[in-house]
């Protein structure tokens, strides 16, 4: 149960517009993804799916029922924040029940809810406690916890592993894919890295300036982007952008991901001289200076020995390249 | 990483600076308290020496406890300052959390408007006020000291705590929202607590002049059941004669209520004083 669907959504701060008209649907059970650059609209967007902000036009939807003047709390949705934001003053176990005891469950249900999520969360040795008495990553399973025990329509999630070293966001990735699964419940998460949105989702759409650029399953936004800026942001090394003019002059930017150019000591397209070498062990990054496609990054599996100021040669793979016109549409 | 500051010399120098001023600051209250213990002839004397069992007089005591009703004006005092504190507060945060909190036109101008009587004396108005109060029949009561304080001490509060209330985290409000907890929940239980270091300083800001005026409380509340301590002392002070051991008796009496509320709210004005400096 929870499905969601803006129509032409525009948001103004004054005079600045930061949504320029969004459309989307969420369907029942899916885990959508808004990704983008900061200030690209997508907290904004999720505030007002909350209800916490007014959307200047358009409709929001939740289960088919319009809820633009709905206040929050009557949503029937749940949110968790970047910060945590648990209440200092209560403990975990009041915390998460909070919502509940609001919206008038009696104690014996918002016991038992308490104790269902807790369970799932393993936070069951720590419901007695303060948040101040606990980690971040212990913090941050609570605030998802306070999301599971109202059991909402609607999961909302505010770039929720933000504050959490590299290894508990992993961990913590992990988890809310765990819990997906098991919830089947409606999620729609906020994020600025694209690896969380390419691990996550379901559906990723990719925010940029306001605008939706492209809506999609990960796998097709990083084999059929429909623009250069999706091209450039789905996908780690960032793709290379080459100038068209100087391969064969059709278009006016040929983008090609690091994994789909071949380098060499001896033959190529594009020479050029390796200005930095990265060796993760696991694969090797090649930063190669080649005029007048600028600074280009190869990506290459196992360890490999190339050495600063080598000259090179690469090639793109032709057949997985993507040519953008000058807009930066691409050209199919 | 503090070598330098942990030096013994740079640490004795600033001790050093601490304890002058610290002497210089306390050295009236010093001889105020010593000297409402002495004999008159004793404070003429010797007025910077410790009373001995010659010098020890209790007759300023004795004439403050006698003359007038001084527990009435202990009690007047007391009713003034904290109620105009309770108001200050209560009305001061209301207003930061409103300015702070939800975007409406004029906002900035309102804010602007609630600041500028930190720059505009009160007591400009005086005549206006008075006016106001034997209008309104408000003279002699306490009511008009306290409605007074409460307008002069809000600007200041309105100031510092919508700074302070701007700092408190939007996601936790939101999280309360999201919970169903009504506004005045979220302003009473969630944000006024985390804010309670920069309240005590507002209290502590706003208490001291209160507790020491004596323009209002002679102008608006000068009857007999409505004085407040520090008007009541002035009837040891004359033009041709001034009873000093009583004076000064009453002045050691009147510390004491004001220090016991400043030991209240110290603890916190230290962490308000230095919130955001040291994180």
């Amino acid at each position: 149960m929870g499905n969601l669907t803006l129509s032409n959504i525009t948001k103004n701060f004054g005079t600045v517009e930061v949504i320029k008209g969004v459309n989307l649907t969420v369907e029942d059970g899916e885990f959508c993804v808004f990704v983008g650059p900061s200030g690209c609209g997508k907290s904004t967007l999720l505030r007002i799916i909350a209800g916490l902000e007014d959307a200047s036009g358009g409709d929001i939807k939740i289960d088919g029922v319009p809820v633009n003047n709905t206040p929050p709390s009557k949503r029937e949705i749940a949110m968790v924040f970047q910060s945590y934001a648990l209440y200092p003053h209560l403990t975990v176990r009041d915390n998460m029940g909070l919502g509940l005891k609001q919206a008038g469950s009696s104690a014996a249900q918002v016991a038992e809810s308490v104790a269902r999520a807790s369970g799932m969360l393993s936070l069951d040795a720590l419901l007695d406690r303060r948040p101040a008495e606990l980690s971040g990553g212990q913090r941050q399973r609570v605030a998802i916890g306070r999301a599971i025990v109202r059991t909402p329509k609607l999961f909302l999630f505010d770039e929720p592993l933000s504050n959490l070293d590299a290894a508990l966001r992993v961990n913590t990735r992990i988890e809310i894919a765990r819990l997906h699964r098991e919830l089947k419940a409606t999620m729609v998460y906020v994020t600025h890295d694209q690896v969380e949105a390419m691990t996550l989702a379901d559906k990723i759409v990719v925010l940029n300036a306001g605008r939706v650029e492209q809506v999609g399953r990960p796998m097709d936004l990083y084999n059929d982007p429909d623009n250069a800026f999706v091209a450039g942001f789905i996908g780690s090394p960032k793709m290379n952008f080459l100038k068209a003019q100087a391969m064969d002059g059709q278009g006016e930017t040929v983008g090609v991901r690091p994994e789909h150019l071949a380098i060499s000591r001896d033959a190529g397209v594009i020479a050029g001289r390796i200005s930095h070498v990265e060796k993760l062990g696991s694969e090797t990054l090649i930063y190669v200076r080649a005029e007048p496609h600028g600074l280009l990054t190869v990506r290459q599996f196992g360890e490999q020995d190339f050495v600063v100021d080598e000259a090179v040669y690469l090639t793109p793979d032709a057949p997985r390249a993507f040519r953008f016109d000058a807009g930066g549409l691409r050209m199919r | 990483m503090s070598v330098s500051r942990h030096s013994p010399a740079r640490s004795v120098a600033a001790h050093a600076v601490l304890l002058t001023y610290t002497l210089i600051a306390l050295f009236p209250v010093f001889v105020i308290v010593i000297n409402a213990f002495k004999s008159r002839k004793a404070i003429f004397a010797h007025p910077l020496a410790l009373p001995n069992a010659e010098t020890l007089d209790w007759v300023g005591f004795k004439t403050v406890l006698k003359q007038g009703d001084f527990f009435q004006y202990f009690l007047n005092s007391m009713t003034v300052t904290v109620g105009s504190l309770f108001f200050v507060l209560l009305f001061g945060a209301m207003a930061a959390f409103a300015l702070s909190e939800y975007r409406f036109k004029g906002n900035t101008l309102v804010g602007l408007y609630l600041a500028l009587g930190i720059m505009i004396p009160i007591r400009l108005g005086t005549v206006a006020i008075l006016q106001l109060m034997v209008a309104s029949g408000l003279v002699n009561t306490l009511t008009a000291l306290v409605l007074v304080y409460t307008a002069q001490g809000l600007p200041l509060a309105v100031f510092i705590l919508s700074e302070f209330m701007r700092q408190v985290s939007d996601d936790l409000k939101n999280a309360g929202r999201i919970d169903g907890l009504s506004e005045y929940r979220i302003f009473f239980r969630l944000v006024l607590p985390l804010i309670r270091p920069a309240m005590a300083t507002v209290a502590v800001f706003t208490m001291i002049p209160i507790w020491n005026d004596l323009w209002f409380p002679l102008i608006l509340a000068p009857a007999e059941s409505t004085k407040t301590i520090t008007l009541g002392s002035q009837v040891f002070i004359g033009q041709f004669v001034t009873d000093w051991n009583a004076v000064l008796a009453a002045l050691s009496l009147a510390i004491l209520p004001v220090l016991v509320l400043y030991l209240i709210f110290s603890r916190q004005l230290i962490r308000g004083i230095t919130a955001g400096a040291v994180k």
